[in-house]
Parts: structure tokens; sequence; C-alpha cells
């Protein structure tokens, strides 16, 4: 490769945000132009680097997240500089950058406040609450607002983040701060938002008030019976102690008195599927990863829950995060990996600390790296930040991410058990299906698959936002009825439809209450589980406002590779706006329309985004005669 | 002698396409079993030096129980599979398909597009007036070739020519997302700034003629280009000792572009700056 850099340079502060990462150069050739660093006449006669930095490419996102954090937006030469350390090409890199809506290629002000504009704040007044920070922070202020997809907040609608770049990356808002000093890289949720608490986190992100804990998404918190809900509220999701003194590593203790096929049996028996949506065996997964020749083995936690109306994930990752470590630890011993990614969306900075400070622990006390428990296993787990993008939740897209390309989906065959991240077989699982594998190690497959129905088995997480009086995290045995669910979390008397699975889910009626919530039941009715979403949706939230929310999401994260997607999400939002206002006939045309292409858009899209985006739209003219 | 590469000798892989039997080399694709079998499946991003990146969805097939369409250009054929090329799901995607790009970008230089259009009776201006589309000026930035990304499809052949599949220059890259992605260089500046070399492969690959010889843009401008009256000669390029096979197009006794074989078992269609655009001398008559 015979990369050309340009001349931008880079500026004192970019040049440390990636020194900080990636150590200082390792010669004058990674160094740029002008800078202190004289080439040698040593430098001059070899190139070093080759290979050994190409094969760091997968640096590449956390390189732009490092001067994402300390700038705020990553300049040409920032890019330039990065690209040089890394082998990578500036074209390629630029790509990348452009991909992600949390970075920025042109310059934007230290701080930027991402407001919620999701189905669920939306339908709690984000419109309003934009209009109003806008108006108090005026021009200047130095607060750039973006309207975000779903920040994964809904039970605390409508939600706003703040992110303010600075030194001290990494720190967050509850790192020390002595007034007076550099404004550090801060983060602050505000969740539910006020313009006046807003404004307040906008301008000292450092000194908001701090989030409720996770315990309170969890409206059964400390009641008896939870499974995969039952430490959350109880445990204290900063100590390793804690989580031990609450069963916590029984199951991996079980797991290596088991060895790895006695694991895969063990979850195969249980019946485990996966919770991410696509209902695929956990065990199948697992044995067919574990078979590979082709080594090293790879296993990927994919907790980029971007799906509007998910929460479940981040609420098990910040009121539980060592039951997620050491679930992984068990995934990886049975697939025979030794390092694990966990792929995190980036708007979730609670659950990246307290992630990172389990890491930190775990690794201290030997539960994860050379020796895991004095059973000569070595497993490790790194964390990679998305940086806001609903596709990298699309399995082979995220290994792209984790890669450093674009996060395109890779066409499929071949799988990702046999060819996964970095071209080698790897196992990826959502959080709460690796959750999951606890209760099965430590009662027993038989145990475990006697929860729920038949074919779908064990305890299954809910996400109930909207419309209710509870909204929350529900955990109940497969074969509750969406009824009973709603009963919990206190159904509206004007209840008017619920949405099924989120964005890519399907609406049903209110009137359909008895739909059994399991993935066959579902099946049968003619919609579908996803990930768990269930948003009521009451008679004073005007339906075609919804579905243009929805499109209008299909549309922003769409990635472009392919042209029924690409195109196919524009042409849905178009006519949606066409028929806003209209029913009957002079909806008819344009529903035709809608029909067609999204049919299309199921059948021919590379991956699932595209498949899936046209579901809930036809649901709702279908089920809910949303333009009769 | 010519010497013909014949590889290792492949199985043959037996399924049923449009339910006859069809017998293809194991590693072959869908598309391949079609062309030999004399089926003809319109394709746009599918090129024949290139991996096929199967983005543009329109060679799409009916794999029996598959849950949505094939590409046909990338799925590879396996054993026992039963492949229809030609139901009503299949044509129906691949109609919308052609209606969704011919609605967003200018087809008008693609060739078979409008044959395709017209077969699978796409109707491009269903959409509407207002449907949103590419609407880019060509970007004349330099004296040999211009980008013109109003006729840009994304199929990521130029991208793939100009990296590792062919070129190792990777001067270009998809960038943005969504709709609004688009082919571009480094910091999206122009192409002097960037790391460009001029090779014209982009060109050589681009199915739609979003990128071009700027003789030919300014002819077709000036509405002087016409491709019936020119002709074609394959010769071999005289800067240097490789001997890549140059294929001059000609009209009014002028080169109006050079392209390259592309089953040279060599160059594979791929030349450099000199072979590519430095013909003016051939032409200089004073």
């Amino acid at each position: 490769m015979d990369l050309h850099f340009g001349d931008s340079k880079p500026t004192d502060e970019e040049r440390e945000a990636v020194d900080a990462l990636l150590g200082p150069p390792g010669s004058a050739w990674e160094a740029p132009f002008g800078d202190s660093t004289v080439r040698s006449e040593a430098d001059l006669r070899w190139a070093r680097g080759g290979r050994a930095a190409r094969e760091r490419r997968d640096l590449l996102l956390p390189g732009l997240h490092a001067v994402n954090d300390r700038v705020g937006w990553i300049s040409d030469g920032a890019l330039d500089y990065l690209c040089r350390r890394l082998t990578v090409p500036p074209a390629e890199a630029y790509g990348v950058a452009t991909f992600y809506s949390m970075f920025s290629v042109k310059p934007r002000p230290a701080t930027v406040l991402h407001v919620c504009t999701d189905v669920v704040c939306a339908a709690a007044g984000s419109a309003e609450l934009c209009a109003a920070v806008e108006g108090r922070l005026g021009l200047g202020s130095g607060v750039s607002v973006e309207r975000s997809p779903c920040l994964g907040l809904c039970e605390r609608a409508p939600a706003a983040l703040v992110v303010r770049a600075g030194s001290g990356a990494g720190a967050g808002a509850d790192a020390p701060h002595e007034p007076g000093a550099e404004k550090p890289y801060a983060t602050a949720v505000i969740a539910p938002a006020t313009p006046e608490a807003t404004v307040l986190a906008a301008s000292a992100p450092e000194a908001a008030e701090p989030e409720p804990p996770a315990s309170l998404a969890v409206p059964q918190a400390g009641q008896p019976g939870l499974t995969l809900l039952r430490r959350i509220g109880v445990v204290d999701p900063a100590s390793l102690d804690d989580y031990r003194s609450h069963g916590g590593y029984a199951a991996l203790r079980r797991a290596f008195t088991l060895g790895p096929a006695g694991v895969i049996r063990e979850v195969t028996d249980a019946g485990l599927v996966g919770r991410g949506g696509a209902a695929f065996p956990t065990g199948v997964k697992w044995k067919a990863t574990a078979s590979q020749p082709d080594r090293p083995h790879y296993l990927v936690c994919n907790a980029d829950e971007s799906e509007p109306g998910t929460f479940k994930d981040r609420v098990l990752m910040e009121g539980d995060p060592y039951s997620l470590i050491e679930a992984m630890t068990i995934a990886g011993y049975a697939v025979g990996a030794h390092k694990g990614y966990l792929y995190l969306r980036g708007e979730y900075p609670r659950a990246l600390r307290l992630l990172s400070n389990a890491i930190g622990q775990a690794r201290a006390r030997g539960l994860l790296g050379d020796d895991v428990l004095g059973q000569g296993y070595a497993f490790d787990i790194e964390i990679r930040r998305g940086a806001g993008a609903y596709i990298c939740g699309e399995e082979t897209a995220l290994f792209n991410s984790i890669e450093g390309y674009r996060g395109e989906p890779r066409s499929k065959p071949p799988f990702p058990v046999e060819k996964g991240l970095f071209g080698k077989p790897t196992a990826e699982n959502n959080v709460e299906t690796l959750v999951n594998v606890l209760p099965i190690l430590t009662m027993g497959a038989e145990a475990y698959a006697a929860i729920g129905t038949e074919k779908s088995t064990g305890p299954k997480l809910f996400c109930v936002s909207g419309s209710v009086e509870r909204p929350g995290i529900y955990e109940l045995p497969f074969g509750a009825t969406l009824g009973e669910l709603l009963d919990l979390a206190g159904k509206p008397g004007n209840l008017r439809a619920v949405l099924l699975g989120g964005a890519a889910g399907g609406f049903v009626r209110a009137d359909e209450m008895d739909i059994p919530l399991t993935f066959e039941g579902t099946r049968a009715a003619g919609t579908t589980l996803g990930s768990g979403v269930v948003l009521a949706v009451d008679d004073t939230v005007p339906l075609p406002r919804i579905l243009l929310r929805i499109a209008e999401f299909f549309r922003d994260e769409s990635c472009g590779q392919c042209v029924p997607c690409r195109v196919g999400t524009v042409r849905q939002e178009e006519a949606l706006h066409r028929i806003a206002e209209r029913t009957g006939a002079a909806a008819a045309g344009d529903i035709a329309l809608l029909r067609e292409v999204g049919r299309a858009m199921r059948d021919a899209s590379i991956c699932g985004l595209g498949q899936t985006a046209w579901n809930a739209v036809e649901s709702a003219i279908d089920r809910l005669g949303a333009y009769e | 002698m010519t010497a013909i590469p014949l590889g290792v000798p492949r199985r043959l892989v037996e399924f049923t396409l449009d339910g006859q039997e069809a017998r293809v080399p194991e590693g072959s694709t869908i598309l391949d079993a079609c062309r030999a079998a004399g089926k003809d499946i319109p394709t746009l991003c599918e090129g024949d030096t290139l991996t096929p990146k199967n983005a543009c969805r329109v060679c799409v097939v009916e794999v029996e129980g598959a849950r949505t369409l094939a590409p046909a250009c990338s799925r590879k054929a396996e054993a026992g599979m039963e492949v229809r090329t030609d139901t009503e799901r299949a044509r129906h995607s691949r109609k919308v398909v052609l209606e969704l790009l011919a609605s967003s970008v200018n087809l008008s230089t693609t060739p078979r597009a409008a044959e395709w259009i017209k077969e699978y009776e796409a109707k491009p201006d269903r959409f509407g007036p207002d449907a949103a589309r590419v609407d880019e000026e060509p970007r004349v930035d330099n004296d040999l070739y211009v980008r013109d990304y109003d006729k840009c499809i994304l199929c990521y052949k130029c991208v793939d020519a100009c990296g590792d599949q062919w070129q190792n220059t990777f001067a270009i890259s998809v960038v943005g997302r969504g709709f609004d992605a688009r082919i571009a260089v480094e910091h999206d500046a122009p192409l002097t700034d960037s790391a460009c070399v001029y090779c014209g492969n982009c060109i050589e690959v681009c199915p739609t003629g979003a990128l071009s010889f700027k003789s030919e843009f300014d002819m077709r401008a000036a509405g002087t280009w016409n491709e019936a009256e020119q002709t074609e000669t394959t010769t071999v390029c005289a800067y240097c000792g490789v001997g890549c096979n140059l294929t001059l197009h000609v009209q009014d006794n002028e080169i109006v572009k050079v392209t390259s074989p592309h089953d040279n078992p060599v160059t594979h269609g791929n030349l450099c700056i000199k072979g590519r655009f430095g013909y003016q001398h051939v032409q200089n008559r004073d």
C-alpha cells in the first residue's frame, strides 16, 4: 500500500488524544511532518509498522472516539494522523467517520445535546422539549442540539443525553472535577427531561443530577420469583464482592465442572433461543462455533441495543453488570474463545462505566485473564463502544464496525459461526440471551426448560413503555398473555394499539390482549415478539405521526448499501408524508405503492433492517386500519 | 502461444434451475449457471473482473426454502438447490428495484437499463414529481475524468477497483449513510487533492457512466458523442515493456477514450495513467 496523507496536521490536542490511545509514535515515520520528531537517517532506511501496524485497523473506531471525546469533532489533520498511525487509507477512514451519527467531520461546539425524538419520547413531548431548549440556549451557547433516535431511556421519557468533549477522556460525570480546570470529557443523562434540567446539564454536565438507580426501571424489583432481574436493586452494581455474595460466579464454577461440551449440552437441553429478535437456538450456534477447526474463535456480546422502545439490556448492564461478565466468560469457555468483545452502544455512558469497572475488578481477582478461577482457561473481555448506528446491531455489521470498517452488513452465507469477526468462527449473542445462561447452569437445564412453554422456554424480559402507568422492564415466564403483562404495568383505559417488537415489529389491536407472549404464539397471531418491546399507544396519539417517525427512523438508519433499503425507505417516508392527513380512497394509491415497495424491501434487501422496515407500517394498515 | 490457466479441476455441483437439471463447477454462482444455460438475468453492480458486491439487488432469484430472495451474482450454487429465476416474486423485486433506481438517479448512460425497465414494466415516475433524487452537478476538477454522482448507483465497483481488488491506491470510499451516501475521496476533497493516481480503472468498471473520460463528457455535452460511429482497435501500449492491451475508441479519426480488454489474463482491463490517458501524442498532427 502506498498511502497518501496530504499535508493537514493535527493540533497538539488531537495528537495527544490519539497518542493516549496508541502510545507515542514508534518512529518519525508515523509522526506528522513538521513535528519535533525529525526523521532520522535510520527512519529513512526502512518503513516500520508494516503488517503489524495494518493489523491494528480495529483501533480505528476507538481512535475516532478518542479524538471526538477530546475535541468534539474530527478534523482533517486528526483523521490523517490517526490514519498514519494505523496505516489506514484516509479515504476509508473518512468513510468510517462519516458513517456514525455521534461523530462529526465538520467543526461543532464541544458540547452536544442529543434529544431523543423517537416514538416514546415524541409522545412524551420531545418536540416541545427541543423547542424550549433551543429557545433558552440561543445562538452562541456553545451547545449543539441534535435530534436523536431512541436513547433507550423509554421508561423515563422524554430523554436527553449531554456529551461534552474535553481532556480526561473516559472520566464521565462522576469523576472529580476541580473548578477552573479544563472542562473534562463528561456525559450526563437527563430523563425525564424538563427544559430547565436539560439546559442546566448542557451547560455543566459534570454537575448534573445523578441518574436514578437502574432498579427504578424495574417495577418488580425486589419481588420474589424473579430470575433474570433478581439481583437488580439488590446488589451493588459496582461491587464484585456483593455480586458473589448474591450467588455470583456459581454458574461459572458449574461450567468448569461440566466442561465446554457439557455447557453446550445444558444450554441446548434448556431450549434457550436468542433474545435479540431472531430467536435462533443458542446451543446450535455455540456447537457450530465450537466445532470449527479454524482458530482463534471469538465471542461477541451484542450490546448495541438500538431498537426503538428497547432498554432491557441497558437495565441489565446497569443493574447487574457482573452477570454479563460471568455469562460471557461461560460462553467463551463453551465455544473455545479466549477473547470476547462487548460491543456497547455509544449512547449508554453509565453502562460503559459500570462494565469497565466490572471487567477491571474481575481481571484483578483472577476471574478474567490468563487463568480464570485457576482452571487454566484464558479469557478476557474488551469493550468496544459504538458511535450511533442502529445497523451495527446487525451481527455482521457489528463485526465490520469492530474491525474498523463501515458498519455495513455482510452477505450471508458464510455465517458468523464459520467466518465472523476477523474472518474467524464467532458466536455472537445478545445481552439478555447470555444472562439466561446463568440460571440454566445454576438450576439445571431441566428446571429451566420447565419455565415457559414447550417451544419458548425460560423467563423473558419485556420493555413496557408508552401509555402505561408503570413503564419499565418486566420479567415473566414465556406464555403470559399481552393482557397480563399490560395489567402489571397499568393498562390505560383508552388503549388503541400495542407495538410489539419495536420499529421492526408490528402493531396489534387493543382487543388482542389474549396473544400469548411466546415466539410461536406471536407468530401464530401474525406478529412478532422481536426484542421484547411492548409499546402501548392510547387514542390520544395520532397514529400517522408514529408511522412517519418509524419511517423516518429507517430512512435515517439505512446504511445505504443496497438499493431496496437505501431508496425504498425514502419512498416509504415520502408516501406516508403524502397520506399523513388522508384516509380511504385518497390514500389508496399510496398504500398500494407502499405495499409494492415494502414487498420488494422485504424480499430483496441484504439484511434485516431493510427486510423489516415496512413491518410496523404494514401492520398498522392491515390490523389497525390506520388510513381507513 | 497464449497460455490459458486452467486451474485445479473442480467437482460439479448438481442443482435445479427453473425446473431443469443444471451442472456447474463447484464455486460457481447462480448467475454463472444462468449464463451457461443461456438465461438473461439483469445485473448492474456485478462485474466480470471484481468480486460481486451484490448491492444493487436487481439479479435476485428465488431459492426454494429461503425466506428472502438471493442475489444470483454472489450466491454460490449448492448441490440440491432449487432455483427459480423468473417467478412473479423475483420479477416484482427486480421491477421495484429498477423503479427505485431510475427514480433517484439518471440511468441514461447505463447500458441496457432502458431495455430492462421496459421488460419489467417498471414505472419510475409513479413515485411522483417530488420523489427525492440524487440531483448533483457533475464534478469536473481535473482534465482526465469527470465524476457525475447524478448517475451513480453506489455499486461499490470503483471502490473495489481502487482498493484491494486491483489498484491498491485506496483513494475512494463510500462516505455518509443511507440515501446521503456518496462515493468520495478523503475529506470529500477535489480529486486533485486526493490519493488518486488517475489510472482510470474506476472508469473501466463503472456500470452507469457516472465516471467518464473528460473527452466523452465534453462530447456528450456538445452533442457530438456518437458510439455507433466509433471503431474499436485493440493494440499494445507502447509506454513500457509490460505489454498491456489498449482498446482505442476512435470517432472521426480521433481517439475519444481508451479501455482495456477484461479477458486479458495479465491486466484484466486495468491500465495506468499513461496507457489510459496518454494518447494525445498519437493524434498530434503538427
